[in-house]
């Protein structure tokens, strides 16, 4: 085999995640009444577009799990048995092996040809000079960067740009084809009623979003074989290759996170606020002794206290990734159980008010079990709350760890993520000049990966929340009147309360 | 005469969604100096928003297209907003329904009165304070110079309303807009309200708009009236006429949908269909659509006003002349009423469907950080009663007199303190939470609120299968699996269900948000039904509705009485609902039942003082006949957590006597059924 694959601990809960979400997506698919909400996530612009660029964030976070150890070339003396190497690599890491290759001296700002810093270099008549030297790399193949740079630059951008379209034109032309099949109409039509915003889910705010990716994705990839399109840092590793690999640990951090304190928020929220009495008691102060407790103190504790287990035992990790990402586990365990207790207080506050509701006197009328009506009655009232903070978490969840870096307990300063990249440009930007391409990077990525979440949950709250779907029903529907009257193949749907005549059955009831 | 207030031709519209809603089209109206003009229509109609268009304080989406509203001949809609400010609070000013709501909590009763004077008048702080005062006092609030710097918290429901009035008034206005002002009260409270309103008016000659939906409130003190349908005035009247003769079709329909005793026999006439959606182009008349009268003319043209005698016009095209004599030819044919089966009062006493003895429900009041009981709230203190299969039971009385609590202490949903509830001969409270489970099919309860009485994430099969699934097979691991319920099988009965309460089948794949609130009523129904109970507890099921859904849903309970020989429970505040459909009646004051008996005997003879100012206070339709003696209670409920000593109804009752304040009385019986506690009467000497 010419890699051993290797399974880290994170890993294995991505592979379950995704392994659950694939099993309910499988499972709704059966059940159309679970799939209608979701159905009605795809009808949503902002939503859309949203997925369209998280796609792409999960598609990179998702090949960097897959991780293995490549073999080395050279066969070990014994046995003939194939070598490994110790560094443990990602299926994204060989995707952008140039990326990761072409470490320069030190730092260079994004696109340049040279390097950031004079350096003493010796001219060929034996003298010394300081100077601002030509990079390994980046822009090496030009004669004269001076006058060749921009145009170059520009050249290749556009070369980029051409490619990037050609893909979406690619794309666009197959996607069209495969729904005028699902539509059973002809190409053109399905064509016609995509741009003109006629199909149930925006398809053409999918394409826009996909053609400005995709395009500037072009260019990143045209660029990025000559240049390093946003700089190097200290050491001279490519800015964008940091930032790219930043994008596993933030998910990772936001979701896992999340996963482990949604049990403990859920149960005890809802258990206290249902059963009250002593249960109320006991999970309300351990929930008001934990929050008494600084949370950035506890998880400085932990993780030093990890730290130091991880140092003693250094036989039990045969990689530094190994080590880095256990602590990474730890890292999202520890600020798990330090920050349920937020979400607990809302579920608990939540479920006091449902508590108290008919439909739930009504459901005790019928004897249904306590645990039943927690799951059958509260829980799906209480959904969008914990939607709401699990976005609210994930993002300040980045931050956090941002944070934690800064401080010296966040993830292994060898694991890339985007504290330890703001961290590190956070010394630099005392320096004149400064060095601001660091912190742009990691705060972009940021940004847009907080953003397109924000937006997505809001579609999936506005879907699952039944009482503002039938204020956006009527939004869309009017968006989309130009393009009802294009297709006439459909009958108009009616509003949904109209649906339904039945008062005008009453008099079925007495007469 | 010229009008005070002329409204012509507005047209208010809600920007909401793709279409405007045109909440408010084309309506007119005039109210004179002195006089008190309803607006009577169903919830939706338009009526606040009209309110809210006259003050100009409509809400963000909301928007006056065209219209004028004249207020002395000047329009206050071509008023800049500066000096729209005057206009309100000063010339007009507004009360609302939730007296609740609508007073600052933490601003003293006086700090708030002040304001208004502050805005429009140059008052010197001690003369405001003397105004404040002889405002208060002169909304009847007792030890005004006292009260007047407490805080709204510390004052009952009607005193805030009370104060709302005060308010109102402080700037003297020449038109005072009641939004229904009295709909969150109390029938009691409603009548001093009422009262109230009435000698105001006269003492000061203002003009009143009073917006309701109550028939009763309008024949209390409306001079004249105006009937509002989907954002128009259909029909304008004198009280009197109005009352004598209602011309227009809806007008007809909203007195026949009004529960009865006289109808007890016979089904209350519903309204086929909804209120239109606002936001539709109507061609031709509103109500056509649901009218009993409407011919093709109705649905093509909008009909033009026409005077029937001087003083009354309506809006339809059977007043029109040419179509008058049609008119008649139609009445005579379509006045088939329709009618359920006969009722036969039978008084022999079967045997006891549910026997509730001596039942008490206190709440403890915990107080300290170690939260030691330092009282109770008798919500309900020692009451019996007995239903017997197949018959109505309604139990009335104020809010907060335990009525609720009662009903959901029968259904074991709150702990008992005290008592015994025997249902179909087994003792509930001392059943185990297992033996219970078994019993609960047999009892079920409907709930007041449709809107909190449905989880909105549940669609309606799951909502009925959620009881079947629990409470049908009594036993799941004996069933031999032929005598399970197959899911072919259990659709079958959810389509039943569904039509026996009136919704097409094809309602149960959808979410309950998706339904009015008489069709989510009839959903509660319907899943109450799903486990075959012959009891059912109905928990004020109709006073979240309007009339004529309320007529729908009071049809619908007595069909199923008759069809599945249910017996109920019926708590109401309502007394028209209890003479149309109770058996028996429970009066409850304060915990305790004061009297009982067969609806006849206690709606015509009524013993208790109680129960006598409880009927006084309830609006009189006709507006010929007032009711000869009027005895409003004075004051209100005391708290249940401090109850008066000896007859609990002592500090408000007309006829107290010594000791009325020293021992509760006993029973005093007057027939084989009908009973009352109260010195009045002789008393039972070994009866509890």
């Amino acid at each position: 085999m010419p890699f051993d694959p290797v399974i880290l601990w994170t890993d294995a809960l991505v592979y379950s995640l995704a392994a659950t979400v694939i099993a309910i997506g499988w499972r709704m698919q059966r059940h159309t009444h679970l799939l209608t909400p979701w159905r009605r996530v795809t009808h949503s612009a902002s939503g859309m577009a949203a997925l369209t660029v998280l796609f792409f964030f999960i598609l990179i976070g998702l090949l960097d799990t897959i991780h293995f150890r490549p073999a080395l070339d050279k066969v070990s003396d014994n046995l003939g048995e194939k070598v490994y190497s110790v560094e443990v690599l990602s299926l994204f890491d060989i995707i952008v092996t140039p990326l990761r290759n072409r470490v320069e001296k030190t730092y260079s700002a994004p696109l340049s040809a040279h390097l950031y810093t004079k350096e003493t270099v010796e001219l060929p008549d034996g003298s010394q000079a300081r100077e601002f030297t030509r990079l390994t790399f980046g822009g090496a193949h030009l004669e004269d960067p001076e006058v060749q740079r921009i145009s170059d630059i520009t050249e290749r951008s556009i070369r980029g740009a051409a490619w990037g379209l050609l893909t979406w034109s690619l794309i666009v032309i197959s996607l069209g084809m495969l729904l005028a099949r699902w539509h059973k109409i002809n190409f053109l039509q399905m064509h016609s009623k995509i741009w003109s915003g006629a199909t149930e889910t925006p398809w053409y705010v999918i394409m826009i979003t996909l053609g400005l990716v995709l395009i500037l994705l072009g260019i990143v990839v045209a660029l990025s074989t000559h240049y390093h399109v946003l700089g190097t840092d200290k050491v001279g590793q490519d800015v964008l290759y940091q930032s790219l690999k930043s994008i596993r640990t933030g998910l990772v951090i936001g979701t896992l996170t999340t996963l482990i304190m949604l049990p403990f928020a859920l149960l005890l929220g809802i258990a206290a606020g249902y059963f009250r009495g002593w249960v109320d008691d006991i999970i309300q102060y351990t929930y008001t002794t934990l929050s008494s407790i600084p949370s950035v103190l506890l998880i400085a504790a932990a993780v030093l206290m990890m730290q130091v287990y991880v140092e003693t035992h250094p036989e039990m990790f045969d990689t530094i990734l190994a080590r880095a990402d256990l602590r990474l586990l730890f890292l999202c365990i520890i600020l798990g159980i330090t920050s349920w207790t937020g979400l607990c207080r809302l579920l608990r506050g939540e479920t006091l008010k449902l508590r108290e509701m008919e439909y739930i006197q009504a459901a005790h009328a019928f004897a249904v079990s306590h645990w039943r009506i927690i799951s059958r009655h509260i829980l799906p009232n209480v959904m969008h709350i914990v939607l709401i903070a699990i976005v609210m978490d994930f993002s300040s969840l980045v931050l956090a760890e941002a944070v934690l870096s800064y401080v010296g307990v966040g993830v292994d300063p060898s694991m890339i993520s985007f504290g330890t990249m703001i961290n590190a440009a956070r010394l630099e930007m005392a320096r004149e000049p400064i060095v601001w391409w660091t912190l742009l990077a990691a705060f972009g990525f940021m940004f847009v990966l907080v953003l397109s979440i924000n937006l997505f949950a809001d579609a999936v709250q506005n879907a699952f929340n039944p009482r503002i779907k039938t204020l956006s029903e009527r939004a869309s529907r009017s968006s989309h009147r130009l393009g009802k009257m294009l297709q006439s193949n459909r009958p108009p749907s009616r509003p949904a309360s109209a649906d339904i005549p039945p008062e005008a059955k009453d008099n079925k009831v007495h007469s | 005469m010229m009008p005070l207030l002329e409204i012509a031709k507005l047209k208010t519209i809600l920007n909401t969604g793709s279409a405007p809603i045109h909440a408010v089209d084309g309506l007119e109206l005039k109210i004179f100096k002195g006089e008190t003009f309803a607006l009577l229509g169903e919830s939706g109609c338009g009526k606040s928003m009209t309110a809210l268009s006259i003050m100009r304080l409509l809400p963000e989406v909301a928007e006056i297209m065209k219209g004028h509203i004249k207020l002395d001949g000047n329009d206050l809609l071509l008023l800049p907003e500066t000096d729209m400010r005057k206009v309100r609070g000063k010339r007009i000013s507004m009360i609302f329904q939730e007296p609740m709501l609508s007073l600052n909590p933490v601003m003293t009763i006086a700090s708030q009165i002040e304001e208004v004077l502050k805005q429009h008048f140059n008052l010197h702080h001690t003369n405001s304070q003397k105004r404040i005062l002889e405002l208060l006092q002169q909304v009847g609030i007792p030890d005004a110079s006292r009260r007047m710097t407490e805080f709204p918290f510390q004052f009952s429901g009607g005193m805030k309303q009370r104060v709302m009035i005060a308010m109102a008034l402080a700037g003297e206005p020449e038109l005072l807009i009641a939004d229904e002002p009295t709909t969150a009260l109390d029938v009691t409270i409603q009548a001093q309200v009422l009262d109230l309103m009435r000698d105001l008016q006269q003492r000061t000659h203002m003009a009143i708009l009073l917006i309701t939906h109550d028939l009763g409130v309008v024949a209390e003190i409306a001079h004249r009236i105006a009937v509002m349908y989907a954002g128009e005035i259909i029909e304008t009247a004198t009280c009197k006429d109005f009352f004598q003769q209602p011309a227009h079709p809806y007008s007809q329909k909203l007195f026949a949908a009004l529960p009865k005793r006289t109808k007890r026999n016979q089904g209350l006439a519903v309204i086929s269909g909804n209120v239109p959606l606002l936001s539709q182009a109507f061609q031709g008349c509103r109500f056509a659509e649901r009218c009993d009268h409407a011919w093709e003319l109705c649905r093509q043209t909008v009909p033009e006003w026409t005077e029937i005698i001087p003083g009354h016009r309506v809006k339809c095209h059977l007043f029109s002349k040419e179509n008058r004599s049609e008119y008649q030819v139609n009445l005579t044919e379509k006045q088939t009423a329709s009618s359920v089966e006969a009722y036969h009062p039978t008084h022999h006493q079967d045997s006891a469907l549910l026997n509730v003895t001596n039942l008490k429900i206190h709440f403890p009041i915990s107080q300290g950080l170690l939260k030691h009981t330092v009282g109770y709230v008798k919500a309900v203190d020692g009451i019996s009663l007995t239903i017997t299969p197949g018959k109505t039971l309604a139990l009335v009385g104020e809010s907060g007199c335990g009525k609720t609590t009662v009903g959901k202490g029968i259904c074991l949903l709150i702990p008992i303190t005290e008592g015994s509830v025997q249902f179909n001969g087994s003792e509930l409270t001392r059943l185990t939470r297992n033996q219970l489970r078994k019993k609960r099919a047999e009892f079920q309860i409907i709930f007041q609120d449709p809107y909190s009485s449905l989880n909105p994430k549940m669609r309606i099969v799951d909502i009925l299968e959620e009881g079947m699934n629990i409470l049908i097979p009594d036993h799941p691991h004996r069933i031999k699996p032929e005598q399970q319920l197959s899911s072919y099988q259990k659709e079958n009965k959810i389509d039943e269900l569904l039509q026996r309460v009136g919704l097409p089948p094809e309602a149960k794949w959808r979410y309950p948000h998706e339904f009015s609130g008489g069709q989510r009523q009839r959903i509660a129904i319907a899943r109450a039904l799903a486990v075959n109970p012959k009891l059912l507890i109905c928990d004020e099921p109709t006073s979240a509705l309007d009339v004529s859904v309320q007529a729908q849903i009071l049809n619908l309970l007595r069909t199923l009485q008759q069809n599945l020989g249910l017996a109920y429970l019926f708590i109401t505040h309502n007394i028209s609902v209890v003479e149309y459909l109770a058996d028996e009646v429970a009066v409850m004051y304060l915990g305790r039942i004061v009297e009982r008996g067969y609806v006849d005997e206690v709606l015509n003879t009524p013993k208790h003082p109680y129960t006598q100012a409880l009927l006084s206070s309830v609006p009189v339709i006709q507006a010929t006949s007032k009711r000869p003696n009027c005895t409003h209670l004075k004051g209100e409920l005391p708290s249940p957590a401090n109850t008066p000593s000896g007859c609990y109804f002592h500090p408000r009752c007309p006829y107290v006597m010594p000791i009325c304040r020293k021992i509760y009385p006993e029973k005093s019986t007057f027939s084989q059924t009908h009973s009352a506690h109260c010195y009045l009467y002789s008393q039972n000497q070994n009866s509890a």
